[in-house]
């Protein structure tokens, strides 16, 4: 059997002032196939504007198993929000 | 129903902690995602579920590519053009949830070609008419929004994610399958018999489309708790019955069952089972189109080989010549 196509992460930028977003992924044989694909997969209609594509086997992500010790911290930390202070409303908008 | 008897792989006897704490995280409406723990069991079911969810997408462009090039109008022509692409889609963003999983693209494309996996029975019915096109978007559609639109809401976030894009685009099927329904009954005495003929063909299909009766099914209520599935197939079949009968009245055409008739006290109709003898059949391989379906997968598949070949070794080679260049620059 021939070998499988690798398989590509596509990132569309729905419009300009927007960042690129997670859509899917698709296989392909290379970078330019994977933009033609993307195109007829992710915005037949009119999502996107750009697109960026990423073979998934160069994404490092997290493991799940790492959740606590990554965010947990930031829980008790209330005081990065800018609630966590009492300002009189005397001294108007801030 | 896309996915039709999707074996349910509950683990038997008591659940261990980690599945528990699994399940105490969908009962909350959390979101699985990849890589996260997950029963065996959930696991190779969704796969199941999915891939054959994705089977039926790419098999159910066959019987409308038939149509493709016979289309009455250019506009209709175009539209089922932009129909059928939206089938491939489907089935490639199913694909994808499925590999998450797991499973190779690969794997499951050599499932559907031997026979292995399954795809909606309602592909192995031939379209005859060019009004099938129309009864296909009215109630094949209908029948998959009706059971989609609830897996939006599905625990693997995936495969939710899938179901929210198809839905987007889903509706669009349905619409344009009825405009042609309505074109149809309202034009000439033949064109009229054609969609009355089209409808009385596919109505029983439909309904089988949801799959049998599960109230009894221990399959379906662990799918149910892990919101794989979100309503029992009676309750989906009942809905679309329903939605679909004023339709066809709407259209002045009648549905092929003497027996249906409004039920006040449950608020819905009371109608006739499909026959489940005809559809085990269809399941097995014994329907009127089982084997041309499969022949034309396999065979597409087979004859674009050496095109799928061909875009690999240049790739190859492509990375090869970026490879030596850099290495010259240095």
């Amino acid at each position: 059997m021939s070998r499988e196509w690798p398989l590509w992460e596509i990132f569309i930028r729905s419009q300009n002032g927007l960042n690129h977003r997670h859509v899917g992924s698709l296989h392909a044989p290379d970078a330019e196939t994977a933009i033609n694909n993307a195109r007829d997969v992710y915005t037949r209609r009119k999502e996107g504007v750009s697109i960026w594509v990423v073979p998934s086997k160069e994404i490092t992500a997290s493991a799940p198993s790492e959740k606590g010790p990554l965010f947990d911290p930031a829980e008790d930390k209330v005081y990065r929000h800018p609630t966590f202070y009492d300002i009189p409303d005397d001294v108007g908008h801030m | 129903m896309y996915a039709q008897m999707v074996k349910s792989e509950g683990s038997s006897g008591e659940q261990t902690p980690e599945e528990k704490g699994f399940q105490a995280r969908i009962d909350a409406g959390d979101k699985i995602e990849p890589k996260e723990w997950m029963p065996e069991g959930y696991r190779k079911t969704l796969i199941r579920q999915i891939s054959q969810h994705a089977h039926s997408e790419i098999v159910g462009q066959l019987p409308e590519g038939n149509w493709i090039t016979r289309a009455p109008t250019l506009e209709r022509k175009q539209i089922l053009l932009a129909k059928v692409q939206d089938e491939a889609g489907h089935g490639l963003y199913l694909y994808s949830a499925a590999e998450t999983l797991g499973i190779s693209r690969d794997e499951m494309l050599e499932q559907l070609h031997s026979g292995k996996a399954k795809y909606s029975s309602i592909f192995n019915y031939p379209t005859l008419t060019w009004a099938d096109m129309g009864a296909i978007g009215w109630l094949v559609d209908g029948a998959a929004i009706m059971n989609q639109v609830p897996l939006q809401r599905t625990s693997y976030g995936p495969y939710s994610r899938a179901m929210i894009r198809i839905c987007k685009e889903e509706s669009f099927h349905q619409r344009q399958g009825y405009h042609i329904m309505m074109k149809m009954a309202r034009g000439t005495d033949a064109q009229r018999e054609m969609a009355q003929d089209a409808l009385n063909r596919f109505w029983y299909p439909a309904l089988m489309m949801f799959g049998p009766s599960d109230a009894n099914s221990v399959h379906s209520e662990q799918s149910m708790a892990w919101k794989i599935k979100i309503n029992t197939n009676d309750e989906l079949r009942q809905r679309f019955v329903n939605e679909t009968v004023p339709q066809a009245e709407f259209l002045g055409l009648e549905v092929p069952d003497p027996d249906l008739a409004w039920n006040e006290e449950k608020g819905g109709y009371d109608f006739t089972q499909p026959d489940w003898d005809e559809f085990f059949e269809v399941l097995k391989g014994n329907g009127p189109c089982n084997k041309e379906r499969l022949g034309t997968r396999v065979q597409a598949w087979e004859e674009g080989a050496w095109f799928r070949d061909g875009l690999t070794a240049y790739a190859d080679k492509a990375a090869k010549r970026r490879e030596a260049a850099a290495t010259a620059a240095e």
